[in-house]
């Protein structure tokens, strides 16, 4: 590391982490450019978190990602049980449950997707029409009920809604908790054979959708994709997909 | 089990057993919401806390919250249970414990203090702290006395030590090396360097302890390592010969939380008696180091008690420390903003179960340290860790755990920064671990009044340690 005897030792340490080393100092504290960087970083998380999801550019973000005009219209649109943001932040059990009264239209499906909010409606408003159209045009020769959008959600309520439309699997493309340096993270969950009372070893997990710094969109709808198939040959998903099933690409555990 | 009464205000409460009374007397937090055992109303906790504090202190040698038959834990700590050091309050009610407490406190008595830790039980803990304020919890904090040392002496009075966290998400040799290099400029890592490894395969666990371990040997700071690993994974790293100071693991207050951390006292004990036999010390023979987090037992659906009913998480949170203190640890800290808005909701419950769990460890006689930190969504910044620090500080606190920039990559919260111990050390005028603050002085890392250099980066102190990372 010859870098280390240049004008600035840091260089190449700086160059191996994202940790926020050598920021210098102002007394005992952050120079003011330091802490104005480090509030800037944690105020964009806190409004991914507390951000409100505005369904219509949703609708028209889908339609622009190429899903098919009569999918969008058919986008359905359910609350779980948690009534606001601050019960949903406190009552994960709430967040898990459908809202009483919920009506969904049941049948017999291969699959059914759900658009969560989940911890940052950001990741939903910038991510998940993409996603969303990458997963459906690898799909041939799958019945897909009607997209779900649900408000204050958490993964497991992909289980009710999964049972209601008599879907064989489901995926919950949720919004996840942001941190400092990504606050608009889509997770997805599948889980095969939804019901409540699904264990979170039962799902399999693909994280960090964020192009172009995290996942993109065609390579976590292939994983998924070959997630999903490979589910419906074994009958499971979950820790028994990840221990029997075939070889999956990085990143689908 | 007879059902306790109180009236306040007109209103007549009934608490049909020690746990829903226990339960009702916690201080407000979102985690008993969550568990379906906290207060109806303000009023019912208080009334709950008039009937706690006329409660016996024996009541709780003879009750119990979670069963004794059905629980490792609750039989670790009354088999354990010291009646020569549970003498001097014996005869006291909870209310009058407390105010026996802040009577010793305002005297400065440590020793009286002290030396009760091992005939106090976490439940007789639990409850006087509930019925604690915050002025409280740092008044007898500050006069608790529990000192430790592996390679460093920890919990002297006047000292402010920390935990340095240099993590990674790939656990890069360099990125590692790179963080631990700034803590250490910042007169930061006298606790320890503890790495949360982003796997927790045995052969990454080996490759950190030996990078830690070559940065301690090759510069001669007494401190001392830690991978944070499962206590399985270190157990198979003693087996490798890997240079293990200390054994970490995070521990619940119930059989079942610590069954879900797949954890038994017997591997802890195992660990334990490994990394002892290793004679790694130099000024004390502490070879452990645990965390634990109001929160823990509920999330793994472990915090029932006596008859089936949800146990508050404060109480829980101290029978931890009742698993804690068995093995002699060099280090404790509670993670206290980290399990989220479901356990604890905002700055006022953070600072809260804060300053609660540093006095109810310290009490049962544990070095106590605490992560002050917070996810993104809770309803906590920069200003909340400011305050409970600064009265952690203020009450004696072991130790606190820091990252650069108060942003940890790797586990994706905010901890302290390195810049945050040194304004708690200039504020409060503490100062580092005896052993560390000497070597600060050697590598000419503090000027004449024991102040830690604002170096710049290219200053010849920072390029002799910067070496390391060739």
């Amino acid at each position: 590391m010859s870098g280390l005897t240049g004008a600035d030792p840091w260089a190449v340490l700086r160059g191996a982490t994202r940790a926020r080393v050598a920021l210098g100092r102002a007394g005992d504290g952050l120079p003011t450019s330091r802490l104005l960087e480090f509030r800037a970083a944690h105020a964009a998380a806190r409004d991914a978190v507390h951000a409100s999801l505005d369904v219509a550019a949703l609708r028209g973000a889908l339609r622009a990602a190429g899903v098919a005009a009569d999918v969008v219209d058919g986008l359905v649109e359910v609350h779980s049980a948690a009534p606001d943001r601050a019960t949903y932040l406190q009552r994960p059990d709430l967040g898990r449950r459908l809202a009483d009264g919920t009506d969904l239209p049941a049948g017999e499906c291969d699959l059914a997707i759900v658009i969560a909010d989940g911890l940052s409606p950001r990741a939903v408003q910038d991510h998940a029409a993409g996603l969303v159209a990458a997963v459906l045009d690898r799909l041939a020769g799958w019945t897909v009920a009607p997209l779900v959008l649900a408000a204050q959600a958490r993964v497991a309520l992909g289980d009710p809604v999964g049972a209601a439309l008599g879907a064989r699997a489901v995926v919950v493309a949720i919004g996840e908790r942001p941190g400092l340096s990504s606050a608009d993270s889509l997770g997805l969950y599948m889980t095969f054979a939804p019901r409540p009372g699904r264990a979170d070893s039962e799902r399999n997990c693909i994280s960090n959708v964020r192009p172009p710094h995290g996942l993109g969109y065609a390579e976590a709808a292939g994983t998924l994709v070959a997630l999903l198939t490979a589910a419906r040959e074994l009958g499971a998903s979950g820790v028994a997909l990840k221990d029997e099933g075939p070889a999956l690409p990085p990143g689908a555990g | 089990m007879t059902a306790r009464r109180a009236s306040l205000g007109g209103h007549a409460y009934e608490f049909p057993s020690l746990v829903e009374l226990m339960a009702k007397a916690t201080p407000a937090r979102s985690g008993d919401v969550l568990a379906g055992c906290a207060a109806e109303s303000e009023a019912e906790r208080v009334a709950a806390q008039t009937v706690l504090a006329d409660l016996p202190l024996t009541t709780f040698l003879d009750e119990q919250v979670v069963g004794y038959d059905e629980d490792d834990v609750t039989r670790l700590v009354l088999d354990g249970h010291d009646p020569a050091a549970f003498a001097p309050v014996r005869s006291l009610t909870v209310g009058a414990f407390r105010e026996w407490l802040l009577a010793r406190a305002a005297e400065g008595d440590e020793a009286a203090i002290s030396g009760l830790a091992r005939g106090l039980t976490p439940e007789m803990v639990a409850a006087v702290c509930k019925l604690m304020r915050n002025a409280d919890l740092v008044a007898v904090g500050r006069r608790t006395r529990v000192v430790t040392g592996l390679r460093s002496t920890l919990g002297l009075p006047g000292r402010l030590a920390s935990r340095l966290q240099p993590n990674h998400p790939t656990d890069d040799p360099v990125g590692v090396t790179a963080s631990i290099l700034d803590g250490l400029l910042h007169g930061c890592g006298d606790a320890v360097i503890g790495i949360n490894p982003a796997t927790d395969s045995p052969a990454q666990t080996i490759a950190l302890l030996e990078l830690v371990d070559a940065v301690i040997a090759r510069y001669e700071i007494p401190t001392q390592s830690c991978v944070l690993a499962h206590v399985t994974t270190t157990l198979r790293a003693l087996d490798a010969g890997a240079p293990v100071d200390l054994v970490f693991q995070s521990v619940a207050g119930t059989q079942g939380g610590n069954e879900g951390f797949g954890v038994t006292l017997g591997q802890l004990a195992e660990a334990r008696a490994g990394a002892l036999e290793l004679g790694r010390g130099t000024v004390g023979r502490n070879v452990t180091y645990f965390e634990t987090g109001q929160g823990s037992a509920l999330s793994a659906g472990a915090h029932l008690g006596v008859g089936g009913r949800p146990v508050d998480q404060q109480t829980l949170e101290c029978r931890a420390y009742g698993v804690a203190r068995a093995f002699d640890p060099l280090l404790v800290n509670t993670v206290v903003g980290f399990i989220g808005p479901e356990y604890l909701y905002d700055g006022k419950q953070v600072v809260r179960a804060g300053l609660e769990d540093h006095f109810c460890g310290k009490l049962l006689g544990l070095p106590m340290g605490v992560d002050v930190c917070y996810t993104n969504h809770t309803d906590v910044d920069g200003d909340d860790t400011d305050t409970l620090t600064l009265l952690l500080g203020a009450a004696g606190c072991s130790f606190v755990i820091a990252v650069p920039g108060s942003d940890d990559v790797m586990l994706h919260y905010q901890s302290l920064s390195f810049q945050d111990v040194l304004t708690a050390r200039q504020v409060l005028d503490l100062r580092p671990a005896p052993e560390f603050e000497t070597w600060l002085q050697r590598m000419d890392l503090v000027d004449d009044a024991g102040r830690v250099r604002a170096l710049a980066p290219d200053a010849p102190q920072a390029r002799a340690l910067l070496a390391a990372a060739r």
